[in-house]
């Protein structure tokens, strides 16, 4: 006999009333997430019938497919969207973390009124949806507007020419999609930042970077992770943007698995790609996590 | 503080520039009399009213706004349930934290594999059931899946939150369950509710990727229909639709913050 929430009750109890409550939402997850994702996995060593149909039978084919292997032999196509969409997530990553930091410390050097409003101006186009503020930039970046006349008269691209598709503009998409997800951590850690501990490094004589390094930058580790995690984890599997901005050509794995999912009806290799993807998540997921422990202890 | 180095500010403004500069030429565009391109014709506010008369833009809204009432409305009952059941299940605290990780991994799935796994599973029920055909019904489930879990977390958050005190002294005394629930719990988890309600639906009405994969011709939403015309090639009808997309999310994030500032109680999740 024990007393929950102040009724008298048994662990069966419990268990009953538990799962009374929570029943409906466990078996709507199982049913559409964690089964299919289970699926998913197992799909993924299946094979792909002439017609599109299920074959579960045993095969490693999808993943020598994922490598590059084909019946008329080897090509890097496939190996070049993973590569691809690895460093597109590392570099744009990197970016907004270099802007976010100048956005996080400009923020926090206002008035507290100031703050609320400005980190709401930043915040509030994550709200926006993401296909709108993609295809904004298709008519920034188009052949009629400022930003290609000025690339053109610089030799950048041909006259008349425009700067999309291309994979800058993919980058450019990237980031004005992902930087305010990197902002927001950062300013939380730099708000809360010990100034006097960048005081004794000056009274040191540090210059810029060893204030940088060893004032503020162990100070703001968890921001930081806190950012790298928002900002890579979605970009890996982002397909708007690629779709939208860089053409038939430049092809990330999100939008890979996507083919496979829909026009392409071939689930085995989708299965793979989608199976590669939550391994590569779940990894940098632990290396980034990790890394934060072992800064936040030094 | 001390003064900031003025590459700082400049980086800061571009920063704001590089979020703000889209929606702007956006809004711009949609006032643009020329149909192709984007090349200045003049002012005109033309395409707002055909965009009121064009049965396609018309259709997906009220898709949308089906989709999104109903699907909120199912993942909050749903939600706020899981949440307040896993709190009562006899879980140790490694199995307490399984269940915290099994309800918050959705929302860190990348979009993309959430899709997929509604696709799978959609193929999968279609042998048993022709509701699971592509249509409003499989949007509305794919984003129910979705929002189950935002709607489990904020509740849980402030189920946390506000311990089980009041709890303990309704049943001491003798508060019957229905009462306790209607009197007590609820009032309590009321702002935690809400404000997973609101998260869902403003997450259902934003969502293109999950609809993407799981619409069928006759369950169009508003971001698919946007997209859709970007691949056909865009027109100012459609600059019109995304401003005014813009302009209603905005409102309604400014919305919510007033009322939150207005209520001095309100606990953020």
């Amino acid at each position: 006999m024990r007393i929950i929430d102040g009724k008298p009750t048994t662990r069966l109890k419990q268990w009953i009333t538990g799962l009374a409550l929570a029943g409906t939402g466990m078996l709507w997850l199982v049913c559409f997430l964690a089964g299919p994702l289970a699926a998913i996995g197992a799909l993924a060593f299946a094979q792909r019938g002439d017609y599109g149909e299920l074959i579960w039978q045993f095969t490693t084919d999808n993943f020598w497919r994922m490598l590059g292997y084909t019946s008329f032999g080897w090509t890097p196509d496939h190996l070049w969207i993973i590569a691809r969409s690895i460093i597109l997530a590392g570099v744009t990553t990197v970016l907004c973390l270099l802007l976010g930091f100048p956005l996080a410390f400009w923020v926090a050097a206002r008035s507290p009124s100031w703050r609320t409003l400005l980190l709401a101006l930043v915040m509030l186009p994550t709200c926006v949806n993401l296909v709108i503020r993609t295809y904004a930039w298709q008519l920034i970046l188009g052949a009629n507007a400022p930003p290609s006349w000025i690339a053109a008269w610089c030799g950048f691209i041909d006259p008349g020419g425009s700067l999309y598709p291309s994979s800058g503009a993919v980058y450019l998409g990237m980031i004005s999609a992902m930087l305010p997800f990197a902002a927001l951590p950062l300013y939380t850690s730099v708000e809360r930042l010990d100034w006097s501990l960048v005081e004794a490094a000056r009274d040191l004589y540090a210059g810029r970077w060893a204030t940088f390094r060893h004032g503020i930058l162990p100070q703001v580790m968890p921001g930081l992770v806190a950012a790298t995690i928002l900002t890579a984890i979605p970009s890996l599997g982002m397909f708007v943007v690629s779709d939208l901005l860089g053409g038939a050509k430049y092809m990330l794995i999100g939008n890979l698995i996507q083919q496979q999912f829909g026009a392409a009806s071939d689930w085995p290799f989708g299965a793979m790609l989608g199976l590669s993807l939550i391994i590569a998540t779940l990894a940098s997921l632990a290396v980034l996590i990790r890394w934060g422990q072992q800064e936040g202890a030094r | 503080m001390r003064p900031l180095p003025r590459t700082v500010s400049v980086t800061a403004l571009s920063c704001l520039a590089l979020l703000y500069v889209p929606l702007v030429a956006v809004a711009v565009l949609s006032f643009n009399k020329t149909r192709l391109g984007t090349a200045w014709g003049g002012f005109t506010t033309g395409w707002y009213e055909r965009l009121l008369s064009n049965t396609t833009v018309l259709t997906a809204a009220k898709n949308s706004l089906i989709v999104a009432c109903v699907s909120t409305l199912v993942a909050t009952v749903i939600g706020t349930l899981l949440a307040i059941g896993l709190r009562r299940l006899p879980l140790g605290r490694r199995g307490r934290l399984l269940g915290e990780m099994a309800t918050t991994l959705p929302t860190v799935t990348p979009d993309v594999l959430l899709a997929a796994a509604l696709v799978v599973s959609y193929g999968l029920f279609r042998t048993v059931s022709s509701v699971f055909d592509p249509g409003l019904v499989t949007l509305i489930i794919g984003h129910i899946t979705f929002q189950i879990s935002f709607v489990a977390v904020v509740v849980g958050s402030r189920l946390a939150a506000i311990g089980t005190d009041q709890i303990e002294a309704a049943r001491d005394l003798y508060a019957s369950t229905g009462l306790l629930w209607r009197r007590v719990l609820l009032p309590q988890l009321a702002p935690g509710i809400v404000a997973g309600g609101l998260l869902a639906f403003t997450l259902s009405l934003d969502d293109f990727v999950v609809s993407f994969f799981v619409s069928g011709p006759s369950s169009t939403t508003l971001p698919i229909l946007i997209y859709a015309s970007v691949k056909r090639g865009v027109t100012p009808e459609i600059h019109a639709l995304s401003t005014l997309i813009v302009a209603a999310t905005m409102l309604t994030i400014l919305g919510i913050a007033l009322l939150d500032r207005r209520n001095p109680r309100s606990s953020r999740p």
